[in-house]
């Protein structure tokens, strides 16, 4: 009789296999696909650009989603901004962007909830993501922001931020950005950076959301 | 080579000949899938008079970010708060320093009260009291409180511990309950567990699940 199947039996099931094909009759339940990881060591920007370093940043997804794990600066008192590409190199995207912001200050001299005037950008460059972070050894922020279809040719790209932010006077800020980069060209890139000084520490990764 | 053993004279087994019906439980490692990065660590279930809800393995180096996704956590007390605390001895004790900020946004349905503030009553300076996730929830039986709390790098031994959370829940005079908390557990040990509760009464349903986020 011929060898038409194999059982599960014949198989040594703790050998590791290395599949190279495709595997189809399975529902992807994989919405969420990290991209890239980035981790900063005394950087002056920390970029993903469409193409580079195997970062994807294209019309494969509609949504894409930054994550800001312990981002911490070599300066005290700096902001963390974000800039947009359409060419891969040059990060001068004009965008509008707004912030509003919750604080509470470690001494419970001081509350606030409020627009941040100082901190957004009308058809500027350079908006806050995150403001007034301090350098003190365990000072940081971690957070979040979505970039929405970035390769759309019809529409701007809409972005949003939340923030969790340790800042350089002592107080809990939770920050609120938004904004859109002003033009119907596809971005293909984006630039982190502070607004003074490097990051010295921290990780950026980039998912995308099917 | 003995028939059964396909080693090294069968190099090659196609598709046809491999029954896809059956059942294959590997236990080596299978490369070349996608790794989602979501990874459900645990999920507490309430069975309807929980006191608290903990969270005391599983929150360690392995992911820089951990995801805590509230479902329908109903009180047993009307109006009470809902709360949280860490802890840095694996659960032995909650109550780590914390600064926090909470605001919220309030709508009835009656459609007579709206409004959006800073809550200085939920907040928390340098305080080891646990932290408010909302001011008030509905103790109907069909009220209940939802959201998503995100927990960062919660293994640093160099950084404070930061989160962020909203929880959109039912106030107790009926209406919309949305609130933004967030801060730092102003620490710089290790953080190794999470507990939930109401500050009055029992948690009486619902669910938390823990994610990891690679």
């Amino acid at each position: 009789m011929a060898l038409s199947k194999f059982k599960p039996a014949s198989f040594d099931l703790t050998d590791n296999y290395a599949f190279t094909g495709t595997t189809t009759g399975v529902t992807d339940t994989n919405q969420l696909v990290l991209i890239k990881t980035l981790t900063a060591s005394s950087s002056n920007t920390l970029s993903f650009v469409n193409g580079a370093s195997s970062v994807v940043l294209d019309a494969t997804y509609k949504t894409y989603l930054f994550k800001f794990i312990d981002i911490h600066p070599a300066t005290n008192n700096v902001d963390f901004v974000i800039n947009y590409t359409t060419d891969g190199t040059n990060f001068n995207v004009t965008q509008t962007s707004s912030m509003f912001a919750a604080g509470h200050s470690e001494d419970n001299s001081a509350t606030l909830l409020e627009y941040r005037a100082g901190a957004d950008v009308a058809q500027g460059t350079n908006p806050q993501v995150a403001e007034n972070l301090g350098n003190g050894n365990d000072e940081c922020f971690s957070g979040e922001l979505f970039l929405f279809n970035p390769s759309s040719t019809t529409f701007v790209k809409r972005w949003q931020g939340n923030t969790a932010t340790y800042n350089q006077a002592n107080y809990s800020l939770n920050h609120f950005s938004a904004g859109y980069a002003n033009t119907t060209s596809a971005v293909t890139g984006v630039e982190f950076k502070m607004s003074s000084g490097n990051i010295d520490l921290g990780t950026i990764k980039l998912y995308g959301i099917l | 080579m003995a028939f059964g053993e396909v080693g090294t004279a069968l190099s090659k087994i196609k598709s046809p000949a491999v029954n896809l019906a059956d059942t294959f439980a590997f236990s080596g490692t299978v490369t070349g899938f996608t790794k989602t990065p979501l990874t459900l660590l645990s999920t507490f279930t309430s069975d309807g008079s929980d006191a608290t809800a903990s969270f005391t393995s599983g929150i360690d180096s392995t992911y820089k970010e951990y995801l805590f996704v509230l479902n329908d956590i109903h009180p047993q007390t009307d109006g009470a708060v809902f709360e949280f605390q860490a802890s840095t001895n694996t659960g032995s004790s909650y109550g780590v320093t914390a600064t926090t900020t909470c605001f919220d946004v309030v709508g009835d349905e009656a459609n007579e009260n709206q409004n959006l503030g800073y809550r200085t009553g939920s907040d928390l300076a340098q305080s080891t009291n646990f932290i408010n996730l909302n001011r008030n929830s509905g103790g109907d039986n069909d009220q209940a409180s939802s959201g998503v709390i995100r927990l960062y790098n919660p293994s640093s031994t160099t950084f404070v511990k930061h989160f962020t959370s909203r929880v959109i829940g039912n106030w107790a005079a009926n209406g919309s309950f949305d609130t933004f908390t967030a801060g730092y557990f102003n620490t710089t040990s290790a953080v190794d567990a999470v507990q939930f509760k109401f500050a009055s009464g029992e948690i009486q349903g619902g669910t938390i699940s823990v994610f990891g986020v690679a």
